[in-house]
């Protein structure tokens, strides 16, 4: 069977500095931080109290979801995940019929979904009030309760479900759904992921003294990847979304594309090496990257800008090298390597598809956001890269191929190379 | 209280878990929750919350079973009231 190419249609998004895709391409392009201090992470003794919380207006909640799904409703990612998922149908210009349509499905990635609904089942069942709980518990809990929510939505009637791979996850739905597509069982995939917000869910990270406690009275500046000063991730939350399609599909509804996804890897690197649940085997993330190129039929030479993992931590300068030896480039000859994550804090299971929605606008729009919070770049960083390829103001630029990488807990990593569609072009 | 004043009640009780306008807007005592409002089935757990909410009465299981219609319904919360 002949293999689909396969497009990019319509985007959503849901970040802790702006919500919808229109007001957050001005935010990443300004450099608008979305961290902010939150009373209750102090009120609970969090060393971080820290964080990126999207801005829900009571009319945005009104537009995407009915007063009865309104009711009780506490799973934030849920909240998020459906607002970025139907933002992305819409945008593509996809209607919402009675009918099912076989050919559309979701992959719709999350970590954990509604801690906050869980923690009030948890109460009620344990203060023997089982019969309280509502009929919404399941829905707002399961897993799969964003893929089934947006499915019922949108009436999915292909694939749809939830993938689920720490920070990898949104990058591991697109090239899930790119599979799906490029084999011919789907025409269309809305593909994404979202993450919860709050203690809850950030409590964990804050245990493993892995983020930031010395921003607390300055926000703004606490997320800085590749930074000398970096200190660790600044926690977040959201969800990103894109509606993929073959080309074919595209064509023939004569929808507008925002670019095309070339291929990609997933891998793991078996937490072997100097891999470990937390750390990643750089060997695998060579091995990522190197393979997504050959996937692509990119070569080095072609890639204009990475779009990287970078959360802010030690290991920024241990993914810079890694990215240098798989692509065999350094100094002047390394591309553009810019971090959202300095935007917007690391939304964990979020993190991917938001940073893929960015990677989407630099390439339609021709421009590379801001590294923020960066004026001393980390000296190891220097010895790999030029200081001029980490841009620090907006950079306007044509750009023609991106490879977005994200890596999890697990020690799993993806990587998807994504190139700016020309029309009636058939090679990379 | 009155059967049509706790009928009133339910009214506003399901309203926003109703599907079907018109039929609620002609709610009669025989009006059935499934076929004619067209409420989801997992929403009657919580219409029977609702109603133990306003009325301050707790339904048990067997109970909580024939509350499928208006009248059904009205006549459990009676029962209940009577026995508070």
């Amino acid at each position: 069977m002949k293999t689909q190419r396969v497009v990019i249609t319509g985007l959503g998004v849901v970040a802790s500095n702006a919500v919808g895709v229109s007001p957050f391409t001005d935010a990443i392009k300004s450099g608008k931080s979305g961290i902010q201090f939150h009373s209750n992470l102090k009120e609970l003794k969090f060393s971080c109290q820290i964080g990126g919380i999207p801005e829900i207006s009571q009319e945005l909640m009104d537009t995407y979801f009915t007063a009865l799904e309104q009711r009780g409703l506490l799973a934030t990612g849920l909240i998020y995940g459906g607002i970025a998922g139907q933002e992305a149908w819409a945008d593509a210009g996809l209607d919402i019929t009675e009918e099912v349509d076989p050919d559309s499905g979701i992959i719709f990635g999350t970590g954990v979904l509604g801690v906050d609904k869980l923690r009030e089942a948890f109460h009620r069942i344990d203060q023997k009030q089982v019969r309280r709980l509502g009929s919404t518990s399941v829905l707002q809990t399961m897993a799969s309760g964003i893929s089934a929510f947006l499915g019922g939505k949108l009436g999915c009637g292909n694939q749809v479900t939830t993938n689920s791979s720490a920070c990898t996850t949104g990058t591991e739905a697109l090239l899930m759904g790119y599979d799906r597509i490029s084999s011919g069982k789907a025409k269309r995939m809305l593909v994404g992921s979202c993450s919860d917000s709050g203690p809850y869910v950030w409590g964990g990270f804050d245990a493993l003294r892995i983020l930031p406690h010395q921003y607390n009275d300055r926000p703004e500046e606490a997320s800085k990847p590749m930074s000398e000063s970096a200190a660790g991730f600044v926690p977040s939350s959201g969800a990103g979304a894109m509606l993929i399609e073959s080309l074919e599909s595209a064509l023939e509804r004569e929808a507008p594309i925002y670019a095309e996804v070339l291929g990609g890897c997933i891998n793991s690197g078996g937490q072997r090496e100097q891999g470990s649940m937390t750390a990643p085997n750089s060997s695998a993330v060579k091995s990522c990257i190197s393979k997504a190129l050959v996937e692509a039929g990119v070569n080095s030479e072609d890639i204009d800008l990475i779009n990287a993992h970078l959360t802010a931590t030690a290991m920024d300068a241990t993914e810079v090298q890694n990215w240098s030896e798989a692509l065999q480039k350094s100094g002047k000859n390394f591309p553009y390597i810019n971090s959202l994550k300095s935007h917007v804090g690391h939304a964990l299971a979020a993190a991917g598809s938001v940073e893929l929605v960015s990677s989407i606008l630099e390439l339609s729009q021709g421009f590379i956001f801001p590294n923020l919070n960066c004026d001393t770049i980390h000296p190891n960083i220097l010895k790999i890269v030029d200081k001029e390829k980490i841009p620090r103001t907006l950079l306007k630029k044509n750009l023609n191929i991106i490879a977005k990488a994200s890596f999890g807990f697990g020690d799993v990593n993806a990587c998807v190379i994504l190139k700016k569609y020309s029309n009636g072009d058939n090679s990379a | 209280m009155t059967a049509e004043a706790i009928q009133d009640k339910l009214k506003v009780i399901v309203q926003p878990y109703v599907n079907h306008q018109e039929n609620f807007d002609n709610l009669t005592s025989k009006s059935d929750f499934i076929n004619d409002l067209q409420i989801n089935s997992a929403n009657l757990v919580d219409v029977v919350l609702d109603v133990e909410d306003e009325f301050d009465i707790r339904i048990e299981n067997d109970d909580m079973e024939k509350m499928i219609s208006v009248e059904a319904t009205v006549n459990v919360i009676q029962k209940k009231l009577k026995s508070k």
